[in-house]
């Protein structure tokens, strides 16, 4: 695991705050990763070429940053295939079930001071500590 | 423009989920692994954007509607229901269990790592599943829901 780089994480997240910013302020939308991703697969046909089009950017930035020299660490993965999946199907049907998440709640949310968001993050991160409490120190055990 | 606009954003945002480093499961789990040895990488990134945007918003909020479309769509819902609590817990233990979550989980796509793109198929049927329980089972809260306004995120 790479060490702690506080000016990194700090850098990181202030782009991503910016890129939160300009998405309101030029076309008027929250930069919630899972409503664009969710309107992308509801029904109605309008609507989604920008939703793409900002899901094309997330997946570029990596293939742009790699032609500039910066590292691409292979994410690690579970070895566990029913676990993989059993996490992405939680990941997708809580944050649409809750309206959002670790972006439309955690960080657009929160920087509106929306207590719904507040309180979904605190929920999100809670619930998250616990899991992996229980998976890496079985907890009472 | 507007899906130009779009990607520009996309890109920036990817941007910084890699250099934070959140777009490692491993750096995530770190944070979330307050008995063992805690990384707090995962707050430094969420306090810089949260600065970040705050400011941003306000200023934003001051603007009558955005450059290139009509209304500015600020989420308006207020309410602390319990589809936003089970919804988030159960969010929570997907994230727990891999330490992804949709964005990282999407940009990683970028490194065609088989477990990443069978983690984004599974978020993708948890979505669609979801929105047709939703509309199937329409309870009263759910009506309400959608009545109530613009969603969060």
């Amino acid at each position: 695991m790479a060490s702690f780089d506080p000016i990194s994480a700090l850098l990181g997240g202030v782009l991503i705050g910016i890129a939160s910013v300009l998405l309101m302020a030029l076309i008027g939308r929250i930069a919630g990763i899972s409503g664009i991703l969710g309107g992308v697969l509801a029904i109605s046909p309008d609507d989604k070429a920008w939703r793409l089009a900002f899901i094309a950017g997330l997946i570029a930035a990596p293939v742009l940053m790699s032609f500039l020299g910066h590292p691409l660490p292979e994410p690690q993965m579970p070895a566990s295939w029913i676990e993989v999946v059993a996490a992405g199907f939680l990941v997708g049907f809580g944050a649409r079930l809750g309206g959002g998440c670790t972006s439309g709640h955690g960080v657009c949310g929160v920087a509106r001071l929306s207590a719904r968001s507040i309180a979904a993050t605190a929920i999100f991160v809670a619930s998250a500590m616990a899991v992996v409490a229980i998976m890496r120190h079985g907890l009472g055990g | 423009m507007v899906a130009l606009v779009s990607f520009g954003c996309g890109l920036i945002f990817g941007v910084g989920l890699l250099i934070s480093g959140m777009t490692q499961p491993a750096k995530v789990l770190g944070f979330l692994d307050v008995l063992g040895q805690w990384d707090p990488t995962l707050a430094f990134v969420m306090a810089g954007a949260v600065i970040a945007s705050s400011l941003g918003y306000a200023l934003a909020r001051r603007a009558k509607r955005p450059a290139f479309t009509a209304k500015l769509l600020w989420p308006t819902r207020t309410d602390i229901d319990r589809s936003l609590i089970v919804g988030s817990v159960l969010f929570g233990i997907g994230w727990g269990l891999v330490g992804l979550c949709p964005g990282p989980a999407l940009e990683n796509l970028a490194t065609l790592s088989l477990p990443v793109i069978v983690f984004v198929l599974a978020m993708i049927a948890g979505m669609i599943v979801q929105d047709l329980w939703q509309s199937r089972v329409p309870s009263a809260e759910a009506v309400e829901g959608g009545a109530l306004g613009i969603s969060d995120g």
